[in-house]
């Protein structure tokens, strides 16, 4: 029962924790922190549950956060006809819908793609479509502006019963968005991982040629956790680019796909609460750093910080947290039935 | 029991001259069999023979260099591996292949696989269906546990199991696919005789149960005691095929496996 409250406690302390404290500056950071997090559990489902080392993630994101942008700015497409094809400013919403689909559109390809290439392969390829993805939006000026970046990028709005529909510049508004949008993605995780679907993944990641033999089409449900895990992404470019309001080709650096790997791998691959534990803790390091280290610093603490979790829990945060538990609770039982033994003797 | 040679049944597994070559390595000449539906029947032969590759063959997950393999009159060399076993023939694999990351019992129920329904959309929506297929898993899940006596493990991380164990639970994924054809690959193998009495046991319960039996094993007294007909592979060429009583006497069977030492050849 507790194991049950105990995720809704900790939605519930997010939820109230920081708007109580009021700060600005702390609202910014757990914002883009969240963000990032919800990249970091799309990213799991495939590197945790299906094995699949995907180096291009932050693509989906970048799609996403294009695509959603230029449906609620409006583009003209001059793709070479008499007339230019002209698409006005689309409702935000409607935007933000668009970028989930044609970033899981995207997850489809790649998915396809990541049956046929596997491995080291697969990795190079995936690279390599986040770097053909940055290039398109350096150079494509006509549609992204290239590196001037897209501005003036609307917030998303939302329907209060006291105020009607308004939109989103306030950071507190921003902020409990981004959680609900996390909460809603951990528990079409757990659903998914928890279920038949989510069995095939696993499988798949343990023993693909066993998974084959009890008749799991690999390929298809390969191919339905990267539709999910783009699309995911690609909500997560969404609220990014209607939070900050401006895009540019940067959002495909490898970077990005870099520190949602070390979320995940930190806080445990292929565990519904991995990529928040490593998030939180690896999303929010830099900023706390930020306070008491020069910039140098700043960076070598991160790392040693990451490599001591990697060296020293291999497995990540929440499995060693588990196993801990669970050791104990062993332990307990252990002495327990010592002391019936010694006093029955 | 009746040997069926003569019946006029389809047998339910035809092989007809399958070839395999692995650039220049004729690894099977050419090989014909039938499985009579609801016997064992075993597949024996020297190490490098081509069992392996036989099974590996029937299951898809090799395209044979010519021939054809009929289930039931489907050809199953056009199909691949999971569509094979969704037809329900199942294989176990040589070397030991669980889910070692997985709970026992999560490896028996990922097993069930094709019995299960639930897609997606039914998983997120939480439908009734879903739940009530679930259920119905788990309490087939406990049952093959039992089946194969792993009930006291299904807790147990299947990567922590002793070796005897992780063969059966190997066995045990298999049958939760719900196998019309099972093929077992050296399931005894690395077994102490006390483990492989147990087994023979479980192989004879299985076939009991309705499903016909291809089996690849090394352990002679095995092979003779539960099965009704043995097919004798050798240099990937068939050498002979009867009844075990017949074959024992088989003076080719005897030179193929005194050729080679006479360590498999016990029992
Ligand atoms: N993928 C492959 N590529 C090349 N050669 C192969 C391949 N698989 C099997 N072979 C060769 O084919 C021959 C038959 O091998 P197979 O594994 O089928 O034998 P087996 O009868 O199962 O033997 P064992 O009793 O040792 O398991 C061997 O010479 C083997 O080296
Ligand atoms: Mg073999």
């Amino acid at each position: 029962m507790t194991t049950r409250l105990l995720p809704w406690l900790f939605v519930l302390v997010m939820a109230v924790g920081p708007l109580w404290l009021g700060d600005q500056y702390i609202l910014y950071v757990l914002t883009s922190t969240g963000i990032f997090i919800i990249g970091a559990m799309s990213l799991n489902l495939l590197l945790g549950y299906t094995g699949q080392l995907s180096l291009g993630h932050i693509a989906f994101f970048g799609i996403g956060a294009y695509t959603s942008a230029l449906l609620s700015l409006g583009f003209d497409l001059d793709l070479g006809g008499a007339e230019p094809f002209v698409l006005g400013p689309q409702p935000v919403w409607v935007a933000f819908l668009g970028g989930i689909l044609v970033a899981a559109l995207f997850g489809f390809l790649i998915g396809k793609l990541a049956f046929r290439v596997r491995g080291a392969y697969f990795v190079i390829v995936t690279i390599s479509f986040a770097q053909v993805m940055r290039m398109v939006a350096l150079n494509w000026v006509d549609l992204t502006e290239g590196p001037m970046a897209l501005n003036n990028i609307p917030p998303l709005s939302v329907w209060l019963p006291w105020d009607g529909v308004i939109p989103l510049y306030r950071k507190e508004y921003n902020y409990l968005l981004v959680l609900a949008v996390a909460v809603v993605c951990f528990l079409v995780i757990q659903r998914l991982v928890q279920s038949r679907v989510g069995r095939a993944l696993v499988a798949l990641r343990e023993n693909e040629s066993l998974a084959r033999s009890v008749g799991i089409d690999v390929t298809r449900y390969l191919v339905v956790a990267t539709v999910i895990a783009a699309g995911m992404a690609g909500a997560a470019g969404g609220l990014y680019t209607h939070y900050i309001r401006i895009v540019d080709p940067d959002v495909f650096m490898f970077i990005y796909t870099v520190t949602m790997v070390i979320m995940v791998v930190t806080g445990g691959k292929g565990t519904l609460a991995g990529p928040i534990v490593g998030g939180l803790a690896f999303g929010v390091l830099p900023e706390v750093l930020r306070e008491v280290a020069r910039p140098e610093v700043q960076w070598i603490i991160y790392g040693v910080a990451m490599i001591v979790v990697v060296f020293f829990l291999p497995q990540g945060i929440v499995p060693a947290v588990k196993n801990w538990f669970a050791g104990r609770r062993k332990r307990v039982a252990a002495t327990a039935l010592g002391l019936r033994k010694e006093t029955s003797a | 029991m009746s040997l069926a040679l003569d019946t006029t049944d389809a047998p339910i597994l035809e092989v007809r001259e399958v070839a395999v070559h692995f650039s220049g390595l004729i690894a099977i000449a050419s090989m014909s069999f039938a499985v009579p539906e609801g016997e064992i029947v075993s597949l024996i032969g020297p190490n490098g023979a081509g069992k392996t590759t036989a099974f590996n063959v029937i299951t898809g997950f090799l395209k044979p260099t010519g021939g054809k393999v009929l289930f039931r009159g489907t050809d199953l060399t056009r199909l691949s591996s999971n569509r094979i076993a969704g037809l329900g023939v199942v294989r176990t694999f040589q070397r030991t292949s669980i889910f070692a990351g997985c709970t026992v019992f999560d490896n028996v129920l990922t097993g069930m696989h094709r019995q299960g329904r639930a897609e997606t959309w039914g998983v997120l929506l939480r439908l009734a269906s879903v739940r009530a297929e679930t259920e119905r898993m788990r309490e087939a899940v406990a049952e093959i546990l039992a089946f194969v006596g792993l009930s006291h493990r299904a807790d147990e991380l299947a990567g922590n199991l002793a070796y005897g164990e992780q063969r059966l639970l190997g066995i045990a994924i298999a049958l939760a696919a719900d196998p019309k054809l099972l093929l077992l690959d050296e399931p005894a193998a690395g077994l102490n005789p006390s483990e492989t009495e147990a087994f023979m046991g479980v192989v004879q319960r299985i076939r009991d149960r309705g499903v016909t039996i291809l089996l690849v094993e090394h352990d002679m007294r095995m092979v003779m005691t539960i099965s009704d007909r043995v097919v004798v592979l050798n240099h990937g060429r068939i050498i002979a095929e009867g009844p075990p009583e017949v074959i024992r006497a088989n003076p080719d069977v005897i030179q193929a496996y005194l050729g080679q030492g006479v360590k498999h050849a016990k029992g």
